[in-house]
């Protein structure tokens, strides 16, 4: 511990290599900045915040210095109130306003805008700038980004973030003196599957929300309720925001352990399915479906995009020995191959911020880009940090320098070592990215585990490995073969999960949806697209007497169905969802359903005749064994802060009482909320709830994002308060389940092994109807490697797999094994991998 | 021995020395001694010989020299000749007149300070000096001084030419490391010192290209001759220039504290007929002015700060009567704004708002506030407010034209116009 002296106060502090930005943000003082972003670092370009610092106690004088760039030491002695350091901070934004438009008023950032929060901050409101601004021309950036550059404060935080944190090339700062100019070399869509978090990381109205801005509005308007994303098994914390029933947009709620600052582009953009004017939303008679329950066996699925509690309703409905699985036989049998492997395996499955912290990684059969892409820029993370951390260490550059270290570094990277068939998006950072077959993979994996080849030494050397498999390969043996070799390097092991509750509902150990009964009189499907699932889904459907579908979606299932009940989408839901860690979080309500929509466990136990509250659901279902603790992922609902619930709205939302007086002059009734300790209100707790119930960041004065920092223990560290989240997987066990390498692949002269392809855009079913995604999403092509592609051009050709027939165009992908090829998921229902043929090309081939 | 061995085989009228001439003149003795010794004695020898960097710092270039950590693998040595500095043309003299001497010069530099690869980055609009240049590199790497085991040592170097795309930025040798590497030329952040990370992160020594180009003789003739050349504390001779209207603009080679009375009355000839002398900014562009009161200042490091300036470059830039000063700044701060990289915010926002104001007084459109402006400016892009030292240095003529021309400028804006025109 160290004392420093701010401004003649003694404070008590843990220098632990931060700057002195970070050390009087932590202590909660206001000291404003720009180009400094806690998962950025500093590079001391904005200048804003300025102090003076003293040599000593005799030094009367001081000098301007820069908070962000100078390490906090033992005895510092600084001052935030100098009237010099005033006086320059509040010139610094004096010239960032010399070319600053005073557009406010039309910019989709006002309101929640850190360069209007630290203009208020530093006092400056007299304008002596008397000449033009300057002008730039704007660029289309894309379906999801909107561009405003003449709002443009050049503190590099875009190019930073999109460059050296996010690996993107597009992105850059172009130009010259007062006219840098951030933005791409022409106009055309950000390539980063990451390109949503410049919106957060830009601290004005430069890159904006395009999807908000279709359907604007001002942060004090918007709902909001701490929430998850329910696009991958990741569980990134999210805050979505809603008004007058349409969802608004979606901004990332910090988790130190899994998102940090940072959301995907699918994470960020899928939301607006929930707007889906298709969406399911009228229902059928619930007294006729609950009429059918007697009419023979009953069945139903459960679904790993629906909550552990809609399913437990399904499941308390239909009988636990009737409750199936809805997943895919092939998916299911990995996932629970993958959930028994994490179960066995020494050490908990990692955090991302534990990801990012490995010193080695071997990612087998697996691009997380597009499977659960904030892991792979978590593992981004982890190829870049170690040498910047060991050169930091040697040449004594401090770890918050972040230009010096990456200098420093140059291309340097930890031991990556990535073993997949087709190319990925971290080969950039791998030092080696070998193209192999997925049983090549398990080979590859086999042999490290074994200790054999340079590999296997890299990883021994490490002292925190990592390995990374999952569902993307399809491969059960590319599963074993990633367990054993973490198991004998001592490795942390990391499966991908393809829902959002995977993990959740396997846990249910529940067989799978192919495993039906075929004399099932009435189905009742949760959240679960059959014909996605089953190659024979139609002839299914047709034996059973009462299809029921309940979902948020419309889907062939839901057109199929005899009886529709419109459910809730997370927006307008409670649940806990199971993350890829085996980590139960709770995502709230953000407004309403409206109509006939209900959320699915409320359908379910209404076709059960019973009426519960959500918790007593909770509580039901930690009853099972394997969800003991569930209840403990978020405060019950009477949970209350001085008496009071938290309020989603914040207090500063405009209109409460003029907004429906066409309708009614009288305030209208607030919805009730009996499941959570949050209130549809603006009235309630105005202080800082705990981490799981926490709305929003706002903070007097911080207005934007980086409010933030006023709810963190330290800038960057864990939010204040009880962590989000409980640990539901169990691990170390136990015997390793047993497995043999496969023999190596073979390339077959008659067949082609088709792999799937997933993709960020497209191959999950909920962000797909997104319009912003959906505009995103390539269309369907098979790839190839260079010798087919060479030999059958573009296509387009015929491919026969199981009873599925598809006619695609052709893509190259180099150094995709021979024998193989690559097949987008979600076109037919067959499990990939697997063998088929492939016809067609040029005539005369 | 000559007492002005940087210019001494400079012929304006005709080609440089071709390597045999060069050779002949006891051209690369300098290098043929220096790798009889070790490279820490050259190391040594540059510091006993009181060699300070002539780019404008003035850093001890052996203290330079000694900053290089002893670590195996890649270092490099880079000749910093992006001369850009208004006013300044003393490397362009001895780049066209004389190559083979900065080359010899970049060689042992490198081996004192065990370079692999070294550079010589070139302004973009020297394009005479990039051949004449290249060909020497060309006959060096013939004649065996340059490439693998140079002269039959151990020592090899591979020595590039690179032409600059051509900006004042990369004169700051942060930024000239960047835009080697093919970056932005933004400077960075010290430390690290270049020495410590420089190009591509490697132990980098960037010298400027005159500082260089003694280095040759300070090995053949021993630093006892180096610091003989001058009388005061900094050793050896210095190209000082000077233009504006004087009666011969020129460079010329005189030792280390020459008065600066010598220069600009006996280099110079004093002023032009018709032209009374008001000030001289003493070391290019971004130096303070001084007046006929600093006539007998040395021109050196120390003594020219003492005066209350800078000794930079050594080129001095002199204003007379009939030259407006506030133009002369108008002229001097556009040039410094459009330099500007854009990095921090006070000098990419700074600059243009002090030349745009400027331009309105010049333009007849002042107000009094400007002053205040401007007078904001000086103070607010004071050295370590800023990230290097662009805007500092822009603010150093201002600054004291403030003090020295208030008068003219406050008639700009009495009269609405600029009274030069």
């Amino acid at each position: 511990m160290a004392t420093i002296y701010i401004d003649n106060e003694p404070y008590t502090v843990e220098p632990n290599g931060r700057n002195l930005l970070e050390v009087c943000l932590s202590l909660g003082l206001d000291l404003p900045y720009f180009c400094w972003h806690p998962a950025l670092k500093s590079v001391g370009a904005c200048r804003q915040c300025a102090v003076i610092l003293f040599r000593d106690e005799n030094d009367t004088r001081g000098r301007l210095t820069m908070a962000c760039m100078t390490a906090a030491r033992d005895g510092m002695r600084l001052s935030l109130t100098d009237p010099r350091a005033v006086a320059f901070r509040a010139s610094i934004i004096e010239w960032l306003m010399v070319n600053h438009p005073h557009d406010c008023p039309v910019c989709d950032e006002g309101g929640e805008c850190h360069l209007q929060d630290m203009t208020v901050m530093t006092g400056h409101v007299r304008r002596d700038y008397r000449f033009d601004k300057r002008t730039h021309r704007n660029q289309n950036l894309g379906p999801l980004v909107n561009h405003e550059m003449n709002r443009c404060i050049a503190c590099y935080r875009c190019v930073r973030y999109y460059r050296d944190y996010a690996g993107g090339r597009d992105l850059q700062a172009l130009g010259w003196h007062d006219h840098v100019y951030f933005g791409r070399m022409e106009d055309g869509t950000l390539e980063s599957p990451f390109s949503g978090n410049l919106v957060e990381v830009c601290p004005t109205g430069v890159f904006t929300d395009k999807t908000l801005g279709r359907h604007y509005t001002r942060k004090w308007d918007l709902q909001t309720a701490p929430s998850l994303c329910v696009h991958c098994g990741v569980g990134c914390n999210t805050m979505p925001g809603e008004r007058y029933g349409l969802l608004r947009r979606v901004q990332n709620r910090f988790h130190h352990e899994i998102n940090g600052y940072f959301l995907c582009d699918r994470g960020r953009y899928g939301y607006e399915f929930v707007n889906d004017a298709a969406r399911p939303r009228v229902a059928a008679d619930p007294d006729t479906v609950r009429g059918w329950l007697s009419e023979g066996r009953v069945a139903g699925a459960g679904s790993p995009r629906a909550s552990l509690e809609a399913n437990a309703a399904l499941r308390a409905l239909v009988g636990a020995e009737n409750f199936y699985a809805g997943v895919a036989p092939a998916e299911h049998a990995l996932v629970a191959l993958m959930r028994a492997l994490l179960e066995v395996h020494p050490t908990p499955p990692p955090s991302l911020r534990e990801v990012e912290e490995a010193d080695a990684v071997l990612l087998l059969g697996e691009d997380p880009t597009h499977t659960t892409p904030r892991l792979a820029l978590a593992l981004r993370q982890a190829a870049l940090r170690p040498p910047m951390a060991a050169a930091g260490a040697t040449l004594k550059i401090p770890p918050f320098d972040d230009a010096a270290l990456r200098e420093a570094v140059q291309d340097a990277t930890a031991p990556f070592f990535i073993a997949t068939p087709q190319a990925t998006a971290l080969d950039g950072v791998a030092m080696q990215a070998l193209r192999l077959a997925p049983d090549d993979v398990a080979r590859l994996g086999y042999a490290i585990a074994a200790g054999e080849g340079e590999i296997a030494a890299a990883l021994r050397n490490a002292q925190r490995p990592l390995v990374v498999a999952g569902f993307g390969s399809g491969s059960p043996a590319v599963a074993q073969a990633a367990a054993a070799a973490a198991r004998a390097l001592g490795a942390r092991l990391c499966f991908t999960l393809p829902a959002c509750n995977s993990l959740g509902l396997a846990l249910f150990d529940a067989p799978g949806v192919a495993d039906m009964p075929r004399d099932v009189k009435t189905l009742i499907l949760l959240e679960t697209d059959l014909f996605r699932l089953l190659p024979d889904a139609e002839a299914r459907l047709r034996k059973v007497k009462h299809v029921v579908v309940l979902d948020c979606l419309a889907t062939p299932t839901v057109a199929a169905a005899h009886a529709v009940l419109p459910t809730a989408t997370f927006a307008e839901a409670d649940g806990t969802l199971v993350n890829y860690e085996g980590r139960a979080q709770r995502h709230f309500r953000v407004f309403p359903a409206t109509g006939d929509v209900r959320e699915a466990w409320q359908w379910l136990d209404a076709l059960r005749g019973v009426t519960r509250t959500f918790d007593e659901v909770t509580a039901a279902l930690a009853a099972l064994p394997a969800f003991a603790g569930v209840e403990g992922a978020a405060p019950r609902a009477e949970f209350r802060l001085l008496g009071q619930p938290v309020p989603r709205q914040p207090h500063r939302t405009s209109g409460r009482t003029a907004v429906t007086a066409n309708v009614d002059v009288h305030e209208p009734t607030t919805p009730p909320d009996p499941d959570s300790p949050l209130a549809f209100s603006m009235e309630g707790y105005q202080g800082h709830p705990p981490a799981p119930l926490t709305p929003r960041f706002w903070a007097p004065g911080w207005n934007s994002q980086q409010a933030l920092n006023k709810f963190q223990q330290e800038v960057g560290g864990p939010l204040v308060g009880r962590p989000t989240g409980v640990h539901l997987l169990p691990v170390n066990t136990g015997a390793v389940p047993a497995g043999t390498p496969p023999p190596p692949f073979q390339p077959r002269a008659d067949a082609v092994l088709f792999l799937p392809a997933h993709h960020i855009f497209g191959s999950e079913p909920l962000s797909a109807r997104a319009p912003g995604i959906a505009a995103l999403t390539p269309a369907p092509a098979l790839a190839v490697g260079a010798a087919l592609y060479a030999r059958l051009g573009g296509g387009p050709v015929e491919v026969r797999v199981g009873d599925a027939v598809l006619t695609l165009p052709l893509r190259e992908d180099p150094a995709l094994p021979v024998g193989t090829a690559v097949l987008p998921v979600g076109l037919c229902a067959e499990a990939l991998p697997a063998w088929g043929t492939l016809t067609g090309g040029p005539r005369d081939a | 021995m000559t007492d002005r061995p940087l210019t001494a085989l400079i012929k304006p009228e005709r080609a440089p020395l071709s390597l045999a001439e060069y050779e002949h003149a006891g051209g690369y003795a300098g290098l043929r001694r220096a790798l009889t010794l070790t490279p820490a004695e050259v190391t040594t020898e540059v510091t006993k010989s009181t060699l300070r960097g002539r780019g404008g710092a003035g850093f001890p270039t052996g203290n330079k020299w000694s900053l290089v950590p002893a670590v195996d693998g890649r270092k490099y040595v880079v000749v910093n000749a992006d001369e850009m500095e208004p006013g300044t043309m003393k490397d362009r003299l001895l780049l066209e007149g004389n190559p083979h001497q900065t080359v010899e010069g970049a060689i042992i530099t490198a081996y004192a300070v065990g370079a692999q690869t070294a550079y010589i980055f070139l302004r973009w609009g020297y394009q005479l000096a990039e051949a004449r240049v290249a060909q020497a590199i060309a006959d060096a790497y013939a004649a065996g001084y340059l490439g693998e085991r140079i002269l039959g040592t151990d020592f090899s170097l591979q020595l590039y030419l690179h032409m600059s795309a051509g900006r004042y930025m990369c004169g700051e040798e942060t930024a000239l490391l960047n835009a080697l590497e093919g970056k932005r030329a933004n400077p960075r952040s010290k430390p690290p010192f270049p020495p410590v990370s420089g190009l591509f992160g490697r132990p980098t020594i960037v010298n400027n290209a005159e500082t260089v180009s003694n280095v040759p003789h300070i090995l053949r003739n021993g630093w006892e001759w180096f610091t003989k050349l001058s009388s005061g504390a900094d050793g050896g001779t210095k190209l000082f220039g000077a233009s504006g209207r004087v009666r011969t603009p020129g460079v010329w080679e005189r030792p280390m504290g020459t008065p600066l009375r010598e220069i600009f009355a006996d280099c110079a000839g004093g002023m032009a007929p018709g032209y009374a002398f008001r000030a001289l900014l003493p070391g290019g562009a971004s130096t303070g002015f001084l007046t006929e009161d600093a006539f007998d200042t040395p021109l050196d490091f120390t003594s020219v700060e003492k005066a209350g300036s800078r000794l930079g470059t050594g080129t001095m830039i002199v204003l007379d009567d009939k030259t407006c000063p506030v133009g002369m700044q108008y002229s001097l701060q556009r040039f410094f704004a459009r330099e500007s990289c854009g990095w921090c915010t006070p000098c990419r926002e700074g600059l243009p708002w002090v030349a745009r104001t400027l331009e309105a007084l010049e333009a007849g459109d002042g107000e009094a506030r400007d002053l205040d402006v401007l007078d904001a400016h000086v103070h607010g892009l004071a050295m370590g407010n800023t990230f290097c030292a662009l805007a500092p240095g822009a603010m150093a003529p201002l600054e004291s034209a403030l003090k020295l021309f208030r008068a003219d400028f406050e008639r700009h804006i009495s009269e609405k116009r600029c009274p030069w025109t």
